[in-house]
């Protein structure tokens, strides 16, 4: 599903600023891949890099989804063919609705995809149903993008677009963060309820709190801008109990 | 020697002379007679502006005050619908400023008197004899607005309302255009008897260049709408002017788009005189190219427990310029004002230009004033999140312009009109997209 090989990239505006540092990594399709680390070992630019925000250039290597080169494609271009990023911070939009925001987006990438656009009617039936199962109020889906919205909310609004767009490949940046227990327990629902065979995810986190409501197939330990360490579920609770300078350290 | 001030004023009544020396009054009964001349009097002594005004000193005057109009190529409107068409209205057309009775609806409407100013200027005596060219003299205080006293000396047409109930259906004033030089003048009067309600609705690019007054009075209780769209045609010029005063508990919302246009000036001159009125004026605008916009408020306050907004939002690029200058001023009276303003532009890229001059002046000392004004570009963070859920650049693009514009937009109180705005911005926007 996404192959990332020897991925270099630094910012643009000042390049001895280097973050990535060679990131290899393959997620397979079902698989769940959780990637902990520190904080400014690169895991969120990562993600960035991955949907092509601004700001980063990338100066070695290469990352492919389905074989498709990423690193080629415009943000809305890697959209269309499958990735989502979760945002860690989802950005409020005063004056523009969350419903168009998500019909736009829904037939934006049917249309790239070639495939016939939903109508006003059956988006709002589909957005209803599937807002029922994260417990978004309609209120909120008639209200600007995250635009005042709480921090729970705007995570789960994150997650109800993931659900829309039915991705293939879905990045999830500190998606725990700001959350409290219920709303954890909530947004991992959302996503266990996605996971399906022909879909994989990779989940970006500080803390193994949230890997015990998504099980991780994988665990990555990231520092100083490379994967350091891989294992099973059993490395995230080694990380819980031993803190990340013991690895660190190890390695 | 000769002081600066007196220089200026010699230069403004050279410039008043040479535009109406070859023009004479337009023949009438005595009361329209009496307002020409007096008006002509007036902008004698005042002269017309030039570019040294303090008052247009981002906007330069030349061409709206010139003899001649330069000529405005007519814009092909085939692919388009015409605005407010799925409104229920009473349509008044007029072309390169001249009525046409065979485009207009009946100028019969109940609790409406509707009359032409080319007909009721042949009578002695008409209602509107108290309110055309009054308020206009009126809002030549403190600032002088000489186009608009050349609107009243010299205009010929434009429609006499008196409202006295709530009228069924908005009057839709439709100025077309037929000639690619003609010089229009057009000079409204709007009156709202205590307790009425009524809707104007304004559209069209009028002609080559459009000096348009508009004169509202609204009593004690009375509503009046008025929502206006300036578009195509994009070598046109206008100098528009809204002249309102406001009685107790009234209340006057104004919103005007403009899309286009090589040179508009648009002022609006509101004054609250009875306790309780409300007055909002708003508009947005979107230029593209050879575009200079203006909006010029004075907004005064003279009666307690009043309520003003001002919001303005302007799209630009290519070397298009936008002018605010709005003023807020609470007179000592005027006790409890809750007066806003807000001007902000949107700059699509480096080319385009923002100049804002907001002002405020209070004399009473318990009151609620605020103003800002910013200028900005594409918030680059919400453009990635639109793209990052596949919603193409172009078209993130779009739906970030529109949402920017949006707070002006939701100064329209009748969602329909809002809509059929709304829906004119976005085509307008798709047609100008780099």
């Amino acid at each position: 599903m996404l192959e990332i090989k020897n991925l270099h990239a630094e910012l643009e505006e000042d390049s001895e600023v280097k973050i990535l540092h060679g990131v290899d990594l393959a997620v397979k399709a079902g698989e769940v891949h959780a990637i902990m680390g520190p904080n400014g070992s690169g895991k969120s630019t990562l993600g960035y890099v991955l949907s092509g925000r601004d700001g980063y250039e990338v100066t070695e290597g290469s990352a492919t989804l389905e074989g498709a080169d990423l690193l080629d494609m415009e943000p809305e271009e890697r959209a269309a063919a499958g990735l989502f990023l979760a945002f860690q911070y989802p950005v409020e939009i005063p004056g523009v609705g969350n419903m168009t925001f998500m019909r736009t987006a829904v037939n934006a990438q049917r249309k790239a995809r070639g495939q016939e656009e939903l109508s006003a009617g059956d988006f709002l039936k589909l957005v209803r149903a599937k807002a029922k199962d994260l417990k978004i109020e309609p209120e909120m889906l008639k209200r600007p993008v995250n635009t005042g919205f709480s921090g729970g909310e705007k995570k789960r609004n994150e997650i109800l677009q993931m659900a829309l767009l039915e991705p293939k490949m879905c990045v999830l940046d500190e998606t725990d963060s700001g959350l409290d227990v219920d709303a954890m327990k909530l947004v991992a629902d959302g996503v266990n309820a996605l996971r399906d065979e022909g879909r994989a995810f990779l989940v970006i986190t500080h803390y193994q709190r949230l890997l015990n409501h998504i099980t991780p197939d994988v665990v990555h330990i990231m520092s100083e801008g490379r994967i350091i360490r891989t294992g099973g579920p059993e490395l995230a609770l080694e990380v819980e109990e031993q803190g990340y300078g013991h690895i660190l350290e190890a390695v | 020697m000769v002081f600066p001030r007196q220089k200026l004023l010699a230069q403004k009544r050279d410039a008043a002379e040479a535009r109406l020396a070859p023009l004479s009054l337009p023949q009438g009964g005595k009361w329209i007679t009496a307002a020409r001349e007096n008006a002509r009097a007036r902008l004698s002594a005042m002269g017309l502006p030039v570019k040294r005004d303090e008052y247009w000193k981002y906007t330069d005057p030349a061409t709206l005050t010139a003899a001649e109009a330069p000529e405005a190529a007519l814009f092909q409107t085939a692919d388009e619908a015409p605005l407010f068409d799925a409104q229920d209205r009473l349509k008044i057309v007029f072309v390169d400023g001249v009525f046409d009775a065979a485009a207009s609806d009946d100028l019969a409407l109940e609790g409406v008197e509707i009359a032409l100013l080319s007909e009721a200027a042949q009578s002695d005596l008409h209602w509107a004899r108290d309110l055309y060219g009054a308020l206009e003299a009126d809002g030549q205080k403190p600032v002088e607005r000489p186009l608009a006293t050349f609107n009243t000396a010299h205009a010929t047409e434009g429609v006499l309302i008196r409202a006295t109930g709530k009228a069924a259906r908005p009057i839709s004033l439709v100025y077309r255009r037929r000639d690619a030089g003609a010089d229009a003048v057009l000079h409204h009067v709007v009156k709202l008897e205590p307790g009425a309600e009524l809707t104007v609705l304004e559209d069209g690019p009028a002609a080559a260049r459009f000096n348009q007054v508009m004169e509202a009075d609204v009593a004690d209780g009375a509503t009046l709408h008025h929502v206006r769209a300036q578009g195509r045609d994009h070598e046109r010029r206008t100098a528009a002017h809204l002249f309102a005063r406001l009685g107790e508990g009234s209340v006057f919302k104004s919103f005007t788009l403009t899309a286009n246009g090589a040179m508009v000036r648009n002022e609006a001159v509101i004054r609250l005189n009875g306790k309780g009125g409300v007055a909002h004026i708003a508009g947005t605008t979107v230029g593209d190219g050879a575009f200079h916009h203006d909006d010029t408020v004075f907004i005064t306050h003279a009666a307690p427990g009043c309520e003003s907004r001002q919001v303005f939002k302007k799209v630009l690029r290519h070397g298009a310029v936008g002018v605010f200058q709005g003023k807020i001023l609470v007179e000592q009276p005027a006790q409890l004002t809750d007066g806003y303003q807000i001007s902000q532009a949107l700059l699509l890229d480096e080319n385009a230009q923002f100049l804002a001059k907001p002002e405020l002046e209070i004399y009473a000392d318990d009151v609620k004033c605020s103003h800002g004004s910013t200028s900005g570009e594409i918030d680059p963070t919400s453009l990635f999140y639109l793209r990052a859920r596949g919603i193409p650049d172009a078209e993130a693009k779009l739906l970030l312009v529109l949402a920017f514009l949006a707070e002006a937009l939701d100064e329209i109180e009748d969602p329909s009109l809002a809509e059929d705005l709304r829906e004119r911005i976005e085509n307008w926007l798709r047609r100008h997209a780099d």
